[in-house]
């Protein structure tokens, strides 16, 4: 009788299951508790201690200015590490967002050209994406900035771009940057009420549209919301920001000639050069991806398209574009985490990211390897996991209107 | 006066030539270039037919200007000899003290010719360098043999491939004879036996009726312990070969070895790992999905910063891995996790029919898998995996951040002796490695598009 | 299979496992080889040459300790190491040596677990500027940009440099000194600041190098030397004794083309006799055989040969690199 009970529990798909899984998780407890141990008996030995106090401390150490020095106001010998911690942050996410957003871009024209009828179009695409894709990115990096620093002229000359706001030469690109005033905060309010708005306007007008057949210029009162309301807040409010622009002089000491500091912003030949590198390099794997999006759509779409009406560019919008992004946008994500990732290569050519100043500067003034690193992988997991959340969700919604 | 007119043709139509436009090379060319940018019938149509012309002028005029910046440095104002052995001063300008006019800008070639070796091979011994070769010549022969279509035995060639050539390989470069007790291997191998028997006992049914069930993981680990100590009895058997360490390995030698292992390994293990996160066991997929995760997150250069520098701190004292193998781990870690994403989408491309028909034919779960599920799955993500390969070929430059001589890493030593310091010394040999890793990349992504047509041809029956 | 997998990669790397204690020496010794974390290539210091070969002043210095310890100078290893790896390489055990061009600073020696065994070059901060710009002194530098590499002390030594003389400047701060270098050399950077041997050493790829001059000012002192961890007084001792023996073989006149004569010389000194270990028990002493500095002379040389091989042929003269008694400041503790 026992037994037979004995026998069932063993045939059972679950009780084995169950088995497995706790025999599984033990081993697993059992690694980790022996690798924690190994790490106090060694971190002993070697006489270090495990702590996270050294973040308050003061760091020494300039940084070159980028947004992140200007976001938390960055002092040699007054900031902590915990600053430069976040300034590394700031700095690898800006390269990444905008890495993100110009990769798209170029990727995207660059998928559709590969697929144009136009053979000088179609064969630029080609030996572009054959040739930036085989080539290691630490090498296109070099490239790029050096490339970018030998057309630039030097720190006592410029090209303008627009005269008097916006300049460039080898020290970076020069922009005004924006002062803001106590009160601005009440035109952000209202822009994001106005996004709020033009959101429920939307679905109402949907809703509408399906029942009554009646459309809505949504677009336009959008813009007029959007626009109208951040404006007049902004002028009710008085005017709670201007403008500061870059200042170049050509008298003093000659160090001192040139564009000055604290007028303006700026933007780090580094960082141009990894943005660009980065972005070119992501794009050519974008378009690949994209051509093999829009080669996934049957033909018989564009031709349905085409059999109702539809012009070129509506069909693309319309009919290809919603149904190739089913096929594009998982492995987009992964280009977007890659292209993430890939901006720790930016240590290379002296853009202060994370990698660089936190776990490289800093690391090397402090040597808390295990606490440093931990907190730096924690940065990339979490962007990762943030992004692939919301390429997730933002899939599931492409998935929805296929119905 | 009327003509009869005759309505009967009495011989065929005489075949005209096809359009110019439709055929030949005008034709081609006015399909290709002049259709899109010679449309003026509406405002519209005129003013894309412009932006398609001045697009086209600018997209040609880039090539012609990158192309010819290209080969003048790299060919035509390179220096390409240095007859009289002066090293740097064969590449300096007037203005730095050697010879060539001011303002010149090329490739300095000589230098290139000077690291060659350890470009290629690292510090590895000059006279040992047979080794690499052979082991290189074997290698691209059996590559080529196993991948070519039409062949004989190419099936065997590739399972040579995958088992007995590693052994070969690693036997021939670091010369074998590594410290290993040949009673210890003896006592593994033992054990090994005995667990089969136990195996083969237990699934007869000798040892009840409970163990019977069991039996067959008993056979697989005695198999997997045996097969482990007879590779590391052979590896430990002198073969008379001066035994050369990994630290003396370098160059392209270090960039084929991480990335072929890299990616010999990583095939199984992504494998494993995306059939974790699709078990329906919670804590397994929960499991395999952190640790896929865990990997894909993080940037690579720390996982390698933490196998080379920090792994001896999370080990007991005394334990130390070699440092090529340690980065090895970490790469194939790394890119074991990639692999599962892509073979996970091969799976769920799986109709679910297959499963419920293997089911009702009464297979177990391992069999519905190598049998009727993996081979499926796989032949669809082929373009992936070696999309993945390609990836992980070029990701084997950051174990030169480790202090791990690869061919960037070579070529970055390399730029950093004094003996050469010109400043054109970093672009050439930059430009090099740059090729040769093109050279690599593009074959590899010719093949998979290949692939890629082979099957959807198949696809389409 | 999952654990059959993990069961093969463990056994796998037992494989490659060497087993060792926590003594340094009987770590290296069953190893038979030093390994020795250099940079990854320093003109003069640490380079690799077409072959492969390492050459410099910090590759004698482990050179040096590979000939005291195994009579083999030889039976070293070299791991190039960037600036911010290189105190992780060496307390996590990957190095046994870290002979990187290091400067000797309080927070590394306390806080970083590491000793430094005495110092092989004494060294300090410089700048180079374009000659064009008309800069004569440091002082003139508000408002520079300034290349420089990452992890080091350069970095620190400037800022407190700027700091102190209140002035402005914006760090430009790469992982490698080549691309320092081509940084500068397009013009990114009005400064361009390391090492004086450093900077010496770079100025080759500039490309043109009599445009740019180094300024008098040193900015800090930076007492370079190899390092090692913390709590293996042995090991510290065999490798501060073979730089201090190197040092004193050139104030005693003793190199690599005369030791062997000195060897079977009956009229030699007390003190070259206890060097070359034909009197005393000094080797066995720090655990080694008593012809230890025998070996390091025989094989390195001296302090005076290994410091001509490397760093004259960068255009730099012994200056406070000389012995004390040439009016320098080397001064190695007497073996006795």
């Amino acid at each position: 009788m026992q037994q037979l009970s004995l026998k069932s529990i063993i045939y059972d798909a679950r009780m084995r299951g169950y088995f497995y899984q706790v025999f599984i998780l033990s081993c697993l407890s059992f690694g980790f508790w022996w690798l924690i141990d190994n790490t106090v008996t060694n971190l002993a030995d070697r006489g270090k201690t495990v702590g996270f106090g050294f973040l308050s401390e003061n760091a020494g150490f300039q940084i070159s200015a980028t947004l992140g020095t200007w976001l938390f106001d960055y002092n040699v010998g007054q900031s902590s590490y915990l600053d430069v911690y976040f300034i590394g942050i700031a700095n690898t996410f800006l390269v990444a967002i905008l890495g993100i957003a110009g990769a798209t871009i170029i990727g995207f024209t660059v998928g559709i050209m590969r697929l144009s009828k136009n053979f000088i179009v179609r064969s630029f695409a080609t030996v572009y994406i054959e040739l930036l894709r085989n080539i290691p990115l630490l090498l296109q990096l070099f490239f790029w900035y050096f490339a970018v620093l030998r057309a630039l002229p030097s720190k006592r000359d410029k090209i303008e771009i627009i005269p008097d706001v916006a300049a460039m030469n080898i020290t970076g690109l020069y922009l005004p940057a924006p002062i803001i005033e106590p009160g601005f905060i009440y035109s952000v309010t209202a822009f994001v009420v106005a996004i709020i708005i033009t959101l429920v306007m939307k679905s109402w007008a949907q809703k509408r549209q399906f029942e009554t057949g009646q459309r809505f210029p949504v677009l336009w009162t959008a813009l007029g919301l959007i626009f109208g309301l951040t404006m007049l807040t902004f002028w009710i409010t008085g005017n709670p920001m201007s403008w500061s622009y870059p200042e170049f002089k050509m008298t003093g000491a000659i160090l001192r000639r040139g564009f000055q500091s604290g007028s303006g912003m700026v933007l780090v030949p580094e960082m141009l050069a990894v943005w660009l590198a980065l972005t070119l390099y992501t794009a050519a794997f974008i378009a690949e991806i994209v051509r093999a999006g829009i080669l996934a759509v049957a033909k018989g779409q564009t031709e349905a398209a085409y059999s109702i009406g539809m012009r070129p560019g509506m069909t693309l919008r319309l009919i290809i574009i919603p149904q190739a992004l089913r096929v594009i946008i998982p492995p987009l994500t992964s280009q977007y985490l890659n292209l993430t990732k890939n901006s720790s290569l930016a240590v290379a050519i002296a853009y202060p990211e994370l990698v660089s100043i936190f776990a490289g500067t800093a690391l090397n003034q402090v040597g808390k390897e295990i606490e440093m690193i931990f907190m730096m992988m924690m940065v990339y997991l979490t962007f990762s996991l943030a992004t692939a959340a919301f390429m997730n969700w933002f899939n599931a919604r492409v998935k929805l209107v296929e119905r | 006066m009327t003509t009869p007119r005759k309505y009967v043709r009495t011989e065929d139509a005489p075949l005209l030539p096809p359009p110019a436009t439709e055929a030949g090379i005008t034709g081609w060319l006015w399909q290709n270039i002049f259709a899109s940018m010679s449309d003026f019938q509406s405002l519209g149509a005129a003013i894309r037919s412009l932006f398609m012309i001045l697009f086209s002028l600018l997209l040609v005029y880039l090539f012609i200007d990158q192309t010819y910046g290209l080969i003048d440095f790299a060919i035509l104002s390179a220096v390409w000899s240095d007859p009289e052995g002066l090293k740097r001063e064969a590449c300096w300008t007037v203005q730095q003290g050697g010879s060539l006019p001011d303002g010149w800008h090329g490739a300095c070639w000589p230098f290139v010719w000077a690291k060659q070796k350890f470009a290629w091979f690292g510090p590895y011994p000059s006279e040992e360098l047979w080794r690499i070769y052979l082991s290189l010549i074997v290698g691209s022969i059996g590559l080529v043999w196993a991948l070519r279509e039409r062949l004989p035995y190419r099936r065997q060639v590739g399972v040579l491939m995958l088992t007995l050539y590693p052994l070969l390989a690693f036997i021939l470069l670091t010369g074998g004879n590594s410290d290993a007790s040949f009673t210890g291997i003896g006592v593994w191998i033992i054990v090994g036996l005995a667990l089969i028997s136990v195996g083969r006992m237990g699934a007869a049914g000798h040892l009840g009726t409970i163990f019977a069930e069991f039996a067959g993981i008993f056979g697989i680990v005695g198999w997997g312990i045996i097969a482990l100590n007879v590779v590391r009895g052979i590896v430990a058997l002198d073969f008379n070969l001066t035994p050369v360490g990994t630290g003396d390995w370098g160059g392209l030698l270090i960039t084929l070895v991480v990335a072929l292992t890299g990616i010999v390994a990583s095939l199984p293990l992504g494998i494993i790992l995306a059939l974790g996160r699709r078990s329906e066991m919670p804590v397994v997929s929960v499991l395999c999905t952190i640790f896929i995760e865990f990997w894909r997150g993080v940037p690579l250069i720390t996982v390698l910063f933490m196998a080379s520098v920090m792994l001896p701190l999370f080990l007991p004292a005394g334990v130390n891995f070699d440092n090529l193998l340690r980065a090895l781990i970490g790469v194939m870690l790394f890119s074991a996790a990639y692999m599962a994403e892509v073979v996970r989408g091969g799976l769920q491309a799986i109709d679910k029919g297959q499963y419920e028909g293997a089911q009702a034919m009464g297979l177990s779960y391992w069999q519905t898998m190598r049998l009727i599920v993996l081979p499926q799955a796989l032949t669809h993500v082929i373009p992936g995996i070696v999309n993945t390969f390609i990836g992980l070929f070029k990701d084997t430059t950051l174990v030169s951040i480790v202090g791990i001589f690869d061919l960037l890493g070579a070529g970055q030593s390399a730029v950093a002796d004094a003996a050469w310091s010109t400043p054109v010394q970093a672009i050439t040999i930059y430009l090099y490695i740059g090729i040769i890793f093109f050279i690599f990349c593009f074959g590899m992504s010719r093949y998979s598009i290949f692939m890629e047509n082979k099957l959807s041809k198949s696809r389409r029956h | 299979m999952k654990k059959l997998t993990a069961a093969m990669v463990a056994v796998a790397g037992v494989a490659f496992a060497a087993s060792a204690s926590a003594a340094t020496l009987d770590d290296v010794k069953a190893k038979g080889h030093i390994q020795c974390g250099v940079s990854q290539g320093l003109p003069g210091f640490s380079n690799a040459d077409d072959s492969g070969d390492w050459t410099g002043l910090d590759v004698d210095m482990c050179r040096a300790v590979a000939a005291a310890v195994f009579g083999d100078s030889n039976a070293v290893k070299f791991t190039p190491l960037s600036a911010k790896q290189r105190f992780t390489a060496l307390a996590s055990g990957e190095v046994d040596i870290l002979s990187r061009n290091t400067t000797w600073t309080m927070t590394r020696d306390t806080q970083l677990g590491l000793n430094f065994a005495g110092v092989n070059y004494y060294d300090g901060q410089g700048m180079m500027v374009p000659t064009s710009l008309g800069v004569t002194s440091a002082t003139e530098l508000d408002g520079a940009n300034i290349c420089t590499n990452t992890g080091t002390t350069t970095e620190l030594n400037i800022t407190d440099f700027f700091r102190a003389n209140s002035m402005s400047f914006n760090l430009v701060a790469f992982e490698k000194a080549d691309e320092v270098v081509a940084a500068y050399d397009a013009g990114r950077c009005d400064v361009y600041t390391t090492d004086r041997s450093g900077l010496a050493a770079q100025r080759g790829k500039l490309t043109a190098p009599d445009a740019h001059m180094v300024l008098s000012e040193i900015i800090s002192k930076e007492p370079l030397g190899p390092v090692v961890r913390q709590g293996d007084d042995q090991w510290f001792n065999i490798v501060r004794w073979s730089l201090n023996a190197m040092i004193n073989a050139e104030e005693m006149g003793v190199s690599s083309s005369n030791v062997n004569n000195l060897k079977f010389d009956a009229n030699i000194t007390p003190a070259v006799a206890r060097l070359i270990g034909k009197e005393g028990n000094f080797g066995e002493e720090l655990g080694l055989s008593n012809d230890w500095a025998y070996n390091i002379l025989m094989q390195v040389g001296n302090y005076a040969e290994s410091y001509e091989a490397n760093v004259t042929p960068l255009g730099l003269a012994r200056g406070v690199n000389a012995l004390w008694s040439d009016g320098g400041i080397l001064y190695a503790a007497p073996i006795r």
